[in-house]
């Protein structure tokens, strides 16, 4: 039976070692999937192009991964599914950033009663389970891509707006800040160039670590048919499409979810690294 | 402890409160007016007659604040409305679905905890030997996979090639297997993850190496110095991990046809039937809260310290 102890000198020294790798394989991953994106327009096929004499083909020279129930090109889809997958997350984390360090950032900043109601508005969306708010907020403004992302970037805010409120009021108390007032810097000035820059790093590697959560939700919606409108290539749908063909060709199904399951791997891996990097502070011992 | 309870108690009406004004607000300031939806889903065509006298049948034209005053009033003595589609009660319709969900939901939250746990002690216990980088392989799968995807490739194992497992609805125990393990591996992943990493602080903390020094058996030492100490972070995170089974339950519903709130939820959202996504958000957020007030009462059980705290606070 092993003895449950604190690391030695050479585990820690080990552990010190391992971001570096981390790191370097979640950024060939995501790297690889972010030129894939980048890439997909400029191949010959085109991912939305019906053909349905050539209907659920398997691998051949025309089609590398077969074709789809309607004869589209399934690598051609998975390609574009990228870009759309990267497109989205990158303006659901934009959203999410602003909203969180305006909102967050000023409410600890100003502190008082401001900072009181703005965190009893948060703890309301708080309240309500973020998947459940997804949905609820589909409903409110409709489905599609574009609803499905201000969706997730609403359900998801006021953890972020939390977060950096707590960040902020931490830094507030510190000596550079205290020092800055006192030479006479504005409150936006003091704000923008001796607060903000402290939370970024942070918020950085939380959010870095919350990309791959955001895709999973984003598949999951249009999974269920709440997202993207069918011609347009995305992961999520494309497994929906390929479920009745399950029984036949599982390839349909098995290829998408592998593109999902490795972009989100790619970002969990670059967060971890990113975390025990730049951010000491946050990285646990579980990686 | 019964003053801890109460107290929490008393913040749950206002929040659910703020709660439900919200959710009323987004959906009558929302796109779109209720009425053209209304008539949509009981085909009868919209012309100006039709649109006011649904206006009025709806209570639209009133005024905002006594709109949601009198949904209030009717929601408190249980009348949510009734469905634009079905015609029946919104909330007698998401109970009837409400069962399966919560026993997929309950269901997953067992496994959860109950494969987490053991794995994650093991896996601490053999630190950077095969089963903890077993644990922690499985554990970066696990946060990476999609559960949808993961529950059609458990179909396609277990009921399409190896036939042991029946591939749709709602019956015995082995129904249960597929569905289960696909809401239940994210959550468990993260928690196994979690408890290796709070058992390997707890072990350097001093009333451990006291502990050591006393001459303790290890299985002892694990038991009632580590692990006692090491739970309290996975209880908390429990509580959020609730949420996350509740919206994984909502997804693996669909494939496994399974009778839940999760697809009349959908199939609402589709048609705009507003009452439906109204009650349903509400109905979610008051289980999931519930769910979280038990949590915060056993963490107060588990751990003095908060308890005496919160008291003499208040």
């Amino acid at each position: 039976m092993s003895v449950l102890v604190q690391e030695d000198g050479l585990s820690v020294a080990r552990r010190r070692l391992r971001p570096r790798r981390t790191t370097l394989a979640g950024l060939t991953l995501v790297g690889v999937i972010a030129l894939a994106a980048l890439a997909a327009p400029l191949l010959p096929w085109d991912p939305e192009a019906v053909d349905l004499l050539a209907r659920l083909e398997g691998p051949s020279a025309a089609h590398w991964l077969g074709t789809d129930h309607l004869g589209r090109d399934l690598l051609a889809r998975l390609l574009h599914g990228a870009s759309v997958s990267l497109g989205a997350v990158a303006v659901i984390i934009a959203l999410i950033l602003t909203l969180g360090i305006g909102i967050g950032g000023l409410s600890g900043f100003l502190g008082g009663r401001t900072d009181r109601i703005v965190m009893r508005f948060c703890d309301g969306f708080l309240t309500v389970p973020t998947f459940v708010l997804a949905m609820f907020m589909v409903g409110v403004l409709g489905t599609g891509l574009t609803n499905v992302v201000l969706a997730i970037a609403l359900s998801h805010w006021a953890w972020y707006a939390r977060i950096v409120r707590g960040m902020v009021l931490s830094l507030r108390e510190r000596d550079f800040v205290a020092a800055a007032i006192v030479s006479g810097a504005s409150r936006p000035r003091v704000f923008a160039e001796h607060i903000l820059p402290g939370v970024l790093a942070q918020l950085v590697v939380l959010a870095t670590l919350d990309i791959g959560h955001m895709i999973l939700h984003v598949a999951g919606l249009s999974f269920l048919g709440l997202g993207v409108t069918p011609p347009t290539p995305e992961w999520g749908v494309m497994i929906n499409d390929a479920r009745e063909f399950i029984w036949t060709q599982p390839m349909l199904m098995l290829w998408p979810g592998l593109m999902i399951l490795l972009t989100v791997m790619g970002f969990n891996l670059l967060g971890d690294g990113l975390r025990d990097r730049l951010d000491p502070t946050l990285a646990g011992d579980d990686h | 402890m019964l003053r801890f309870i109460v107290g929490r108690l008393l913040t749950l009406p206002p929040l659910l409160l703020a709660v439900s004004v919200g959710v009323f607000l987004l959906l009558r300031l929302g796109r779109g007016d209720p009425a053209l939806d209304y008539l949509r889903l009981s085909n009868i065509p919209p012309t100006d007659a039709a649109v006011a006298a649904a206006h009025q049948l709806l209570g639209l034209d009133r005024p905002l604040a006594e709109q949601y005053l009198s949904w209030l009033w009717q929601a408190l003595h249980l009348d949510f409305g009734l469905s634009y589609v079905t015609r029946r009660p919104v909330l007698d319709d998401l109970l009837y679905y409400l069962p399966a969900t919560l026993q997929l939901g309950a269901a997953a939250l067992v496994v959860t905890l109950a494969v987490s746990l053991p794995l994650g002690i093991w896996a601490a216990r053999h630190r950077d030997r095969l089963p903890d980088h077993l644990v922690r392989a499985l554990a970066f799968v696990g946060v990476s996979i999609p559960n949808f995807w993961l529950g059609f490739l458990l179909v396609l194992l277990f009921a399409v090639t190896l036939n042991w497992l029946p591939p749709l609805g709602r019956g015995g125990l082995s129904h249960l297997v597929m569905p289960v393990v696909a809401v239940a591996l994210m959550s468990l992943c993260i928690n196994a993850r979690l408890l290796r990493a709070s058992m390997l602080e707890t072990a350097g903390q001093r009333h451990v190496l006291y502990a050591r020094l006393r001459g303790l058996p290890e299985r002892r030492i694990v038991q009632n110095h580590i692990l006692r100490n090491a739970l309290l972070p996975i209880v908390t995170a429990t509580g959020m991990h609730i949420g996350e089974l509740l919206g994984g339950t909502l997804v693996i519903e669909n494939i496994f046809g399974w009778p839940g709130v999760g697809r009349y939820a959908v199939s609402a959202i589709y048609n705009r039937d507003y009452p439906v996504l109204q009650c349903f958000t509400l109905l979610m957020t008051v289980i999931f809260v519930l769910c979280n007030l038990l949590v915060d009462v056993l963490y107060a059980w588990l751990d003095p310290r908060i308890r005496v705290l919160r008291e003499v606070g208040r």
